[in-house]
């Protein structure tokens, strides 16, 4: 059981990190775009909200599997598949818990409008400076708001590792999948537990972005 | 302008349709029954054989379920409305006739499952299973031993061959036998223990029949429920599955029949 919750917290953060390193500069690129495919690379980001989590894992399994369009560059690393590792976890929940990121700090970025931007560029900072000096900062509830979200999505998955994971314990075996395993073999007392700590867990972050964006909102009026 | 029907004219429309709704309705009592039925993953292919006899044969359809026989007794004492279980094993459509969530006296073995080490590809098992031992694989799939009969056979097997220890940190588990036989099929995991039903209409691959000597025969039972005591179609379908028609459906697929 702890083993599995240890696991599940170390797939949150890392894809929560990764998520932020790659979700905040296409939030960036996707606040900022005016032509038409701007909206259609967004529609594509947020598709994980609505498609059944058994079609991003069917398309997983062939995508990381010994056949997929992948196989050529994990036979360089000496892999035959991703599907039964924690890697392939990651690559699952970071394309599955992207939109969480992206969508609250696209709407951040939005929200700023273009005057502050212009403004740092007319004092001749540099894009990337005008980004970090003044983009970031002013987004900064948008990228608060998409880390818990994104954490505490990851931490929820199940579908997804159900279909690619292999319920190896100590490296797929997440929380989830545990407490879907408790309750198929009756052990209902600890399967109540895991359940009311993710419940308690999953109020909390919910409460905290509200929270947050009320801070956040009387911090800009 | 369409002239407006007379008031016998709309008597005699209304007479009509009435006559058809009755009609209708008398029709219904006589519309076939449904069967809802819970399967064992591993019985997926011959029970859709089966079904489609028996709709053949009665009338009445059968509506399937499959999954892994440990998801089912779990849903059934929490009141799941199936009418018929088939599972892979004998000891849970037992303890349902005894505890009155079945029908007590009801329950029998329709088959015998053999269980069989599988790779998709050719010339990967040996007709000895060294592979086992001796074979270069990252994983083998097994369904999962605490709800799949199945997956603790090929867990006993390996413990009787003695390589448990070397292959356990190469397992990966599917939640029933049929998700690992999905995971040997697309060539994720090079091994898999699956069921012979699920191979043996299968031309490619390579596999090994595993000797009954090695693990605890599969007998699988199957049992009336609670929501299918009274339902005639339901008892048919069960006497169906002991007919010689039936019989050499389930031994077509490698089962062996009491």
């Amino acid at each position: 059981m702890w083993p599995a919750v240890a696991l599940s917290l170390e797939l949150a953060t890392v894809t929560t990190l990764l998520l932020l390193l790659l979700g905040v500069p296409l939030a960036w690129g996707l606040a900022r775009a005016r032509s038409w495919w701007g909206e259609a690379l967004s529609a594509l980001v947020a598709l994980p909200l609505v498609l059944p989590p058994t079609v991003i894992g069917f398309y997983l399994l062939i995508l990381l599997g010994p056949h997929g369009p992948l196989a050529p560059l994990l036979a360089h690393f000496g892999l035959r598949t991703l599907a039964f590792s924690f890697t392939g976890l990651v690559i699952g929940s970071v394309i599955y818990s992207l939109p969480f990121m992206v969508q609250p700090v696209r709407n951040a970025f939005r929200a700023i409008g273009t005057a502050p931007w212009e403004a740092a560029l007319t004092l001749r900072a540099g894009p990337l400076d005008a980004f970090r000096a003044v983009a970031l900062p002013l987004a900064r509830g948008g990228i608060v708001t998409g880390a818990i979200l994104s954490f505490a999505h990851t931490l929820g998955e199940f579908g997804v590792v159900l279909m690619i994971g292999g319920d190896i314990p100590g490296r797929t075996e997440l929380l989830s999948i545990v407490i879907f395993n408790d309750v198929d073999t009756m052990q209902w007392s600890q399967a109540g537990v895991l359940a009311a700590g993710m419940a308690m867990f999953s109020f909390l972050v919910v409460l905290a972005v509200f929270l947050a964006e009320k801070r956040m909102a009387r911090w800009r009026a | 302008m369409t002239p407006k029907p007379s008031l016998t004219e709309r008597r005699r429309l209304s007479f009509a349709a009435l006559s058809a709704a009755v009609l209708l309705l008398g029709v219904a009592p006589a519309r076939a029954a449904s069967v809802a039925v819970a399967v064992a993953a591993n019985f997926t292919a011959p029970a859709k054989q089966l079904a489609a006899g028996f709709q053949q044969k009665t009338g009445d359809t059968v509506v399937l379920s499959f999954g892994a026989s440990g998801n089912f007794f779990a849903q059934i004492t929490q009141g799941a409305p199936y009418e018929v279980f088939l599972s892979a094993d004998a000891k849970r459509p037992q303890t349902l006739a005894a505890n009155g969530l079945g029908v007590a006296g009801s329950d029998f073995t329709y088959a015998i499952g053999k269980l069989v080490l599988w790779s998709a590809k050719p010339g990967v098992v040996d007709d000895q299973g060294k592979v086992l031992s001796t074979g270069k694989f990252t994983h083998i799939a097994i369904a999962d031993p605490k709800t799949a009969p199945y997956g603790e056979a090929a867990v006993e097997t390996l413990k009787a061959l003695g390589v448990y220890d070397s292959v356990a940190p190469r397992i990966v588990t599917g939640e029933s036998i049929n998700q690992a036989y999905q995971f040997t099929a697309s060539g994720n995991a090079e091994l898999g223990f699956v069921a012979l039903s699920q191979v043996i209409k299968s031309k490619t691959g390579s596999e090994w029949l595993v000797p009954q000597t090695l693990y605890k025969p599969i007998v699988q039972d199957a049992v009336l429920l609670k929501p299918g005591a009274d339902d005639p179609a339901a008892k048919a379908f069960l006497a169906y599955l002991k007919t010689p028609a039936a019989l050499a459906i389930i031994r077509s697929y490698g089962y062996a029949t009491p």
